[in-house]
């Protein structure tokens, strides 16, 4: 399959790509990595009429750590990030799991973020960790909770002149740790079940902040708030993993498809889940 | 739009459409047609170049994106030395059966062994990872990476030497 | 390994891990695919597919894509009934629809063409092409089809008044009902083999080139039969068959998918017959896995009598295929669930009953043997997952019911019930190394001692026997074309040598492995042997490359022609020796008088001597052709063990080890033979655990790409441990007995087979295939409840 045609630009700065776009108008759409919506266009699922091209805009390929962040620039690859030792916890575990190690040379978080597919990885693990979308306007910037991001399945909060430019991933100061369980069919599948999590510890060892959030069994990327309430002020236990789990569970909204039932994927949230915060706690322990 | 892609060490320049794949360019423009076509998805791999030494679906990205960029493809691997490493491994361990995914394994093989001159079993699965083979069961595939990576790990040792 | 070697390396005969002569281009991006030819004035068809699963279709709007700037011509069902080409023969004696012209019967089905200059000017044309559907209810399920009231799927087809598309039965329905009535036990399973698709990377394609003014017809098409397809597109298009050239090039893989005619083909010719240009068409990959050959879904249900001690003393078999619209199985013409009645197995029995219900449904047709001698992955499957559930159901271990039920080596041949006379086998000592290796008795230790600890590993096996290598002229055919096979062989002056051959490889070798049967017969160094298949007007007539029989019969042509060869060269040799031709011996690469061995004349003086200097009398040259006609089929066998674990949380699955230990007869190629084997245990794999195109209540496709048909990568892939043992076929020139779909016919039962016995003590008999974490996570919900 091949893509329709489009009209192609290339930008050299954040302002010139926001004007580009403005531009460009309602079917206009930014062009990073390319890895799922290029796809998309090949299928003709998605037929924009304009493509910014932002790779070749310099200073966003960075990670960089400062003010208990880590900032995650809009050109940075999967394989990047995966590479990075300035991340840890749940986003360490996670990039290796995104899709495949070519589609990872390619794609970008910011992308990925931005593109708000339901059964992406990367929302989910932004989730558990509280994280900020930086996204760019003709205003200027302004930071969005993730939370807020994610209105709806392939749908972002950023009015259409904006564009994200970086994520901002809060670096816990104390002891902390995360994981994320992916369980897919094969490389390069989407998760059928994925859940994040992530665990800070205070000075007494419990539990002082959580982060549960799971892929693939609500309509939309989402917290297990009720997860995270029980574990919040608790020493880590196996009890309380096991709860939270259930409670995951319970919250998590799976269909029954092609990919296994709706009972069976509750029961994968709530071993994931207990798996995720075991090694989260581990992580902090250490 | 005219581009000019490196390809090989070889500037190839063409006025092509913005939807152009990367991968028609180096098939249909450049007429390197060693770079095959198996999917829709970006699932195959069988598009598989090296762009600026990263492999890469040449599927799944523009040619205009590749603009001034250097692109390596299967025939780019022999040198005036003759074939590489990777090459004469595969034939050696039989590594390919009908060949169609084959110069994509070995370009990803050739880039883990310039990342990771000793790579493990697990290594190299993961690197290949997204890469289909309907032919092979991998088994052979692996140990011809395996073997390449001696050669050059072999070469590299007897250079310091 | 087995050295059964009688040539030097130089010569690289029979046994030899020569390396293949295909690689040095395929490694260097030197290979010549379909889609690589480019020729002056091309252009690019793309299909219309129909988006819905059926309906009747009331107009077909071309103009819109017709009005596309670079559109060359837009082609409909219409267009092509005016040539009488709208609907095609299958391969199973029904008719199929070329380009839909009344209803769509399956989702992808084509409708129309566009045929333009650019392949994206083409792509975009063809979503302009408007076709006005009315919807009919779609038929999703074989029992669905044949329920009463279903709608008529082929409504067209003269006389045809429900949906069945064929019955068939076999064996000895009396004296089987008389086995059960007083057998000790009864096991039954149930289990559907789901449908599957053989998915080669490269899909399918075809540069037609017809010159309006000559009538020549150069076809290059992934093909793995050229010659049956010549004939078929002389019989199909009315064209004179000196005047058809079918090119099959290289080619990224076939697995069966490659042995039909689809509509594509024969839309492009048409289209370059009328255009006078040439005309490409490459199928997308969603094109490749809607609408090109499936292979499987067979619901079965398998019965076994048995006596207390499990003996088995019958087998019944009620089964219902699921067709698609056409039925358009690639398989002999007497037989119409394929080789199916190969079911029996391994095991020595007096009565077997199979009877068989082939349904239209509102889906692909197809049903090629995917890397499968016509249904025996199937039959194969059943039996072997049977036998594990009579172990499960009588206690018996799985491997000692197989013992004590199998064929014993003395009985050889030996006759089934269903009328197969298997060639030669020795199955106990095969299973018995294959356990061996695997440590079976430490295994089951370790597995009684894990299930105490909650944990859940499990041990299957299987041990198959398959029947390849169709077939002899007297009972199989394919569109009344005997399946027998050819090969040609020239020496030139200089001692080098072309073989032609009717066979075609789609990655197997051939160029390597039939040089060197030639290697072995004549002594002609392997490398000095040029192969060439696949090109219809430079080899002689053959059925193609499928159901594992190039070597059983191309490559039984290839050693026979060889022999006339080498006797013709025995002959001259005689001459040059100033001998009697009876006194001439030969060893691996001369020829000298008995007792003399140090005055010889080696093939190549005896080759140079048939151009320039022979006996009186004899005909100049050095070349022969040998059309071969197989005495029986072969049947190689196998025993695999698979140890897998599962995790009881999610029902994940991991496998352990895959010992599989195969018996192709004589390895021509042991490095070959081990790469066939890897990649048809991988094919295995991925049909027991992941690999199966189903389809949603409206017929619309699920696993229409590769990122919902799932094949498996070197991540999931378990290694394998290869072993072997050697059971020469008798009736085989050089004893081989074809080893391409050995392990993907043999090894899903034993994937399955291993899942279920790591839950049987749960009360768990069955998870159909593929063995999905839910399935088995959800059986052990079922059995604990």
């Amino acid at each position: 399959m091949l893509p329709a045609r489009f009209e192609y630009q290339i930008v050299s700065s954040v302002e010139e790509a926001v004007a580009a776009k403005t531009q460009g108008g309602d079917e206009a759409r930014f062009l990073a990595g390319g890895q799922s919506l290029l796809p998309m266009m090949k299928l003709r699922f998605a037929t924009p009429t304009h493509l910014v091209d932002i790779n070749r805009i310099s200073g966003l390929d960075t990670i960089e750590r400062h003010n208990g962040h880590v900032e995650v620039g809009a050109l940075v690859r999967h394989a990047d990030v995966a590479a990075s030792d300035q991340v840890s916890g749940v986003v360490a575990s996670a990039a290796p799991w995104i899709a495949d190690p070519l589609v990872r040379n390619l794609g970008t978080m910011c992308g990925s973020v931005a593109h708000c597919d339901p059964e992406g990885d990367w929302n989910t693990v932004l989730l558990a960790t509280g994280a900020e979308v930086i996204a760019q306007g003709p205003a200027g910037r302004r930071m969005i909770a993730i939370d807020d991001f994610v209105v709806d399945f392939f749908t972002n909060s950023l009015a259409d002149d904006e564009m994200v430019v970086a994520l901002r991933i809060p670096a816990a100061a104390g002891a902390s740790g995360g994981s994320y369980q992916k369980l897919e069919r094969k490389v390069g599948d989407y998760a059928t079940v994925g859940v994040a999590a992530h665990l800070e510890l205070g000075a007494d060892g419990r539990i002082s902040a959580a982060g549960v959030a799971m892929t693939s069994v609500a309509p939309i990327n989402c917290k297990a708030r009720d997860a995270e309430a029980l574990l919040v002020g608790n020493a880590p236990s196996a009890e309380l993993f096991a709860e939270a789990g259930a409670a995951a569970a319970a919250a998590s909204e799976p269909r029954d498809d092609v990919r296994g039932t709706a009972r069976w994927k509750r029961q994968v949230v709530a071993a994931f889940t207990r798996r995720a915060l075991t090694e989260a706690a581990e992580q902090a322990q250490s | 739009m005219e581009i000019t892609v490196n390809i090989n060490g070889t500037d190839h320049t063409a006025d092509v459409e913005p939807r152009k794949l990367l991968v028609d360019h180096i098939r249909t423009d450049a007429r390197l047609t060693g770079t095959h076509i198996g999917c829709d998805t970006t699932s195959c791999g069988v598009c598989t170049v090296l762009v600026d030494g990263k492999p890469v679906k040449s599927c799944t990205m523009l040619a205009v994106q590749a603009d001034g960029r250097n692109v390596t493809t299967v025939e780019g691997l022999k040198s005036a030395d003759g074939l590489h490493p990777i090459q004469q491994a595969f034939s050696d361990e039989h590594g390919l059966q009908c060949g169609f995914c084959t110069p994509a394994m070995m370009l990803v093989g050739a880039a883990l062994i310039d990342e990771n001159p000793n790579p493990s079993d697990d290594e190299i699965r993961w690197a290949i990872s997204g890469n289909l083979c309907r032919c092979t069961g991998y088994m052979n595939i692996v140990k011809s990476i395996q073997a390449a990576a001696a050669v050059a790990s072999n070469g590299a040792a007897g250079a310091d030497a | 390994m087995t050295d059964t070697t009688t040539t030097s390396p130089e010569i690289g005969g029979i046994g030899h891990s020569v390396k293949r002569a295909e690689d040095a281009r395929l490694i260097e991006g030197q290979g010549n695919f379909v889609d690589d030819i480019a020729m002056p004035g091309m252009l690019y068809m793309a299909l219309v597919r129909s988006p819905v699963a059926h309906a009747r279709i009331n107009s077909i709007n071309t103009e819109a894509a017709a009005a596309v700037d670079g559109v060359v011509a837009v082609v409909t069902g219409e267009l092509m009934d005016a040539h009488g080409l709208a609907w095609m023969p299958t391969l199973s004696g029904d008719t199929q629809a070329v380009l839909a012209t009344d209803k769509v019967r399956y989702q992808g089905q084509e409708v129309a063409a566009v045929v333009a200059t650019d392949p994206y000017i083409a792509t975009d044309a063809a979503e302009l092409v408007d076709v006005d559907y009315e919807m009919l209810d779609a038929i999703t399920t074989p029992q669905q089809s044949l329920a009463d009231g279903a709608e008529l799927i082929r409504n067209e087809k003269e006389g045809q008044t429900d949906n069945l598309a064929y019955t068939w039965e076999t064996g000895d329905a009396a004296a089987t009902e008389a086995a059960f009535a007083n057998a000790d036990r009864v096991v039954s399973l149930t289990t559907h083999y789901p449908r599957s698709h053989p998915s080669p990377l490269e899909t399918c394609g075809i540069v037609a080139d017809v010159n309006s003014v000559t009538g020549q017809a150069t076809l290059y098409m992934t093909s793995q039969a050229p010659h049956a397809h010549r004939t078929l597109f002389a019989l199909v298009a009315g064209l004179p068959e000196q005047n058809i050239r079918i090119v099959s090039p290289d080619i990224g893989g076939g697995f069966g998918n490659k042995v039909p005619i689809y509509p594509g083909y024969v839309v492009a010719t048409a289209a370059s017959l009328l255009i006078g240009q040439p005309v490409k068409w490459v199928e997308t990959r969603t094109g490749n896995l809607i609408s090109t050959g499936f292979g499987r879904d067979y619901y079965m249900t398998g019965e076994l009598a048995l006596s207390n001690d499990g003996r088995i003393q019958a087998m019944r078999v009620d089964m219902l295929s699921d067709q698609g619209a056409f039925y358009a199985d690639a398989q002999p013409t007497r037989y119409k669930a394929g080789l199916f009645h190969v079911c029996t197995g391994s095991y020595d029995f007096g009565n077997a009953h199979i009877k068989c219900r082939g349904a239209f449904t509102n889906k692909a047709p197809g049903g090629v043997a995917y890397r499968c001698s016509f249904r025996i992955t199937e039959a194969s499957f059943l039996i072997e997952r049977l036998m594990q559930t009579a172990a499960d159901e009588l206690g018996i271990d799985p491997a000692e019911l197989r013992m004590r039920n199998f064929i014993q080596p003395e009985q050889f041949p030996y006759e089934t019930p269903t009328g197969f006379v298997y060639d030669s086998g020795d199955y106990p000592t095969a299973l018995r190394k294959a356990l061996d290796a695997a440590g079976y008795d430490e295994l089951r230790a370790e597995q009684a001692a894990s299930r105490e600890q909650g944990k859940l590993m499990g041990i299957g096996i299987a041990h198959f026997t398959e029947a390849v290598g169709a077939g002899p002229a007297h009972t199989y055919d394919i569109a009344g074309l005997k399946m027998i096979d050819s090969a040609e062989l020239r020496v030139h002056p200089t001692g080098k040598a072309v073989l032609k051959i009717g066979v075609k490889t789609q990655g197997q070798g051939h160029e390597t492995t039939f040089a060197q049967i030639v290697a072995e017969e004549t002594g002609i160094p392997a490398s000095d042997i040029k192969v060439i298949h696949g090109d219809t007007d430079d080899t002689p007539y053959g059925l193609g490359t499928y159901a594992s029989r190039s070597t059983p019969v191309g490559g039984a042509a290839t050693a026979m022609v060889a022999r006339k060869i080498a006797d013709k060269a025995r002959h001259i040799a005689a001459h040059l020796l100033e001998a009697a031709p009876e006194d001439i011996e030969r060893d691996a690469d001369k020829f000298f008088v008995a007792g003399s061995p140090d005055q010889s004349v080696s093939i190549q003086d005896a080759a140079f001597a048939a151009y320039t200097n022979l006996p009186e009398g004899m005909e100049y040259g050095l070349e022969d052709v040998t059309y071969y006609n197989p005495p029986n089929l072969t049947f190689p066998y196998g025993s695999y063990v698979v140890v897998v674990d599962v995790d009881p949380d999610t029902g994940v699955w991991k496998v352990r080890r895959m010992v599989a230990l195969d018996d192709c007869g004589v390895r021509i190629n042991p490095m070959i033979v081990e790469g066939q084997i890897h990649g048809g245990l991988t094919e295995g794999f991925a049909m027991s655990s992941m690999q199966w195109i189903t389809f949603d209540d409206d017929g619309n496709c699920i696993g229409s790409n590769f990122m919902d048909y799932l094949i498996p990568t070197a991540w999931e892939t378990p290694r394998f441990e290869l072993l072997e043992t050697v059971t020469p076929s008798p009736h085989h020139p050089i004893g081989a007995k074809g080893i391409g779909e050995s392990a993907t016919v043999g090894s899903p039962a034993a994937f399955v087979n291993a899942v279920v016995d790591a839950v049987a003590h749960l009360g768990v008999r069955n998870i159909d295939m593929p063995v999905l974490p839910d399935r088995v996570w959800e059986a052990i919900e079922t059995a604990n409840t």
